[in-house]
């Protein structure tokens, strides 16, 4: 039970860095604490930084996309960031194209890209 | 002992007079047609000469002995030599084979002559098979390396704009390139921090349902890592083509030119420079 990915506020966004291998158990605990985190802060996103995942499976792959449908149910939009050329290739050919979960390339643009939807769903900066 | 007296005699025949390698030299000569200068082949074929006479003389008639390490070595440095210039492995086994030339006994040669001229032969033989091997070797090795080179050189990504790469694709797509052009394509994608990449096919002579699957991978893959990929430079049968195969490109943005995608890219992005303006 002592590895448990930290999920840090920023903003009106959750921050989700995951530096560790995940194991399922690992998966499970994340999806549990982002639900109450987002419950909790009343966030409007998610951001999910994966640059230090080498190895994505169907598990994980499938938790992303589930994480992103949870969060859309609490109205918090998620972005996947950071995915590597090799993790990328690896879901294509696993058949996964994590539908419904929106990606960017780094943290920065990941940030920008919820700032902009939310900007345009509140009609203010 | 046989082997030993034969190899004696081979050794006394050889070292007979100068002319042996004189002879060689311009046997092996004859056949390169000018090829090498004369030169180089006597300071090859010189080396080669002392080596296997030292080699005879330590003993033995077999050629994967210890004691012709030496001649096996500069065999395969021959061999890799002539192969990297072009010649035949005919023009490479005759190096080795023009020396039973030489040597060919005569009417007044001994019995015993005769048979230790027959060992060599084997000696030879065998010594020369050797050389072919190390030919294919060398030949193998230039080709696959070849192959290496152009499937790097077939596959530049080229920055287009501020956050907009581009692959040129030339030449027929199989799974091993595609494979290649989506990885160095992706990885340009992170490291240039693009948010667009267009993949252009003018090249491409023919698209089948397969490479169009490698397209759609590509797209895909790009997309999950958040960048969105157009494809450019459909030409007209192969737009017809793929429709009678009912490959369908979905959402994914297709142009006919080159210059189409780019406008569309650069909408998309906001056109943070104008198009013709200053910059």
């Amino acid at each position: 039970m002592s590895d448990r990915v930290p999920v840090l506020k920023l903003g009106q966004v959750l921050l989700v860095s995951i530096q560790v291998d995940l194991e399922d158990q690992i998966v499970l605990d994340l999806q549990d604490d982002l639900a109450e985190r987002i419950v909790a802060t009343g966030a409007t996103g998610v951001v999910i930084d994966i640059t230090a995942l080498e190895i994505v499976d169907s598990f994980v792959g499938r938790m992303l996309a589930n994480t992103a449908a949870i969060s859309r149910m609490l109205d918090a939009e998620t972005v996947v960031v950071g995915m590597r050329p090799a993790v990328a290739i690896t879901l294509v050919e696993l058949g996964l194209s994590l539908g419904g979960v929106r990606t960017a390339l780094t943290l920065e643009k990941g940030l920008a890209l919820l700032e902009r939807d939310r900007t345009a769903r509140t009609g203010r900066p | 002992m046989a082997v030993e007296r034969a190899s004696e005699r081979l050794v006394e025949l050889l070292t007979r007079d100068d002319a042996v390698q004189e002879q060689w030299v311009t046997a092996v000569s004859a056949t390169l047609g000018g090829r090498i200068s004369r030169a180089e082949l006597e300071r090859e074929l010189s080396e080669l000469y002392q080596s296997l006479v030292q080699a005879l003389d330590k003993g033995g008639l077999d050629w994967r002995d210890e004691a012709y390490s030496e001649v096996r070595a500069l065999l395969v440095e021959l061999s890799r030599a002539r192969a990297r210039h072009g010649f035949t492995p005919t023009e490479t086994a005759v190096s080795v084979f023009a020396c039973k030339d030489v040597l060919e006994p005569t009417e007044d040669s001994t019995a015993e002559d005769v048979k230790a001229y027959l060992q060599l032969t084997r000696l030879l033989d065998s010594l020369g098979m050797f050389t072919i091997e190390a030919y294919a070797r060398t030949r193998e090795e230039i080709i696959s390396a070849q192959a290496e080179q152009l499937l790097e050189l077939s596959t530049p990504v080229v920055k287009l704009w501020e956050g907009v790469v581009a692959v040129p694709l030339v030449g027929t797509l199989d799974s091993a390139r595609t494979q290649v052009v989506m990885e160095k394509l992706l990885q340009s994608l992170v490291d240039s921090e693009s948010e667009h990449a267009i993949i252009d096919i003018t090249g491409v002579p023919a698209v089948d349902t397969e490479v169009a699957q490698h397209l759609l991978k590509t797209v895909v893959a790009a997309r999950l890592m958040g960048a969105e990929c157009t494809i450019s430079g459909i030409r007209p049968q192969i737009a017809q083509t793929l429709v009678a195969l009912g490959v369908q490109f979905g959402d994914i943005v297709t142009k006919a030119t080159l210059q189409d995608a780019l406008r569309h890219v650069l909408q998309l992005s906001g056109a943070q420079a104008p198009l013709g303006g200053s910059r």
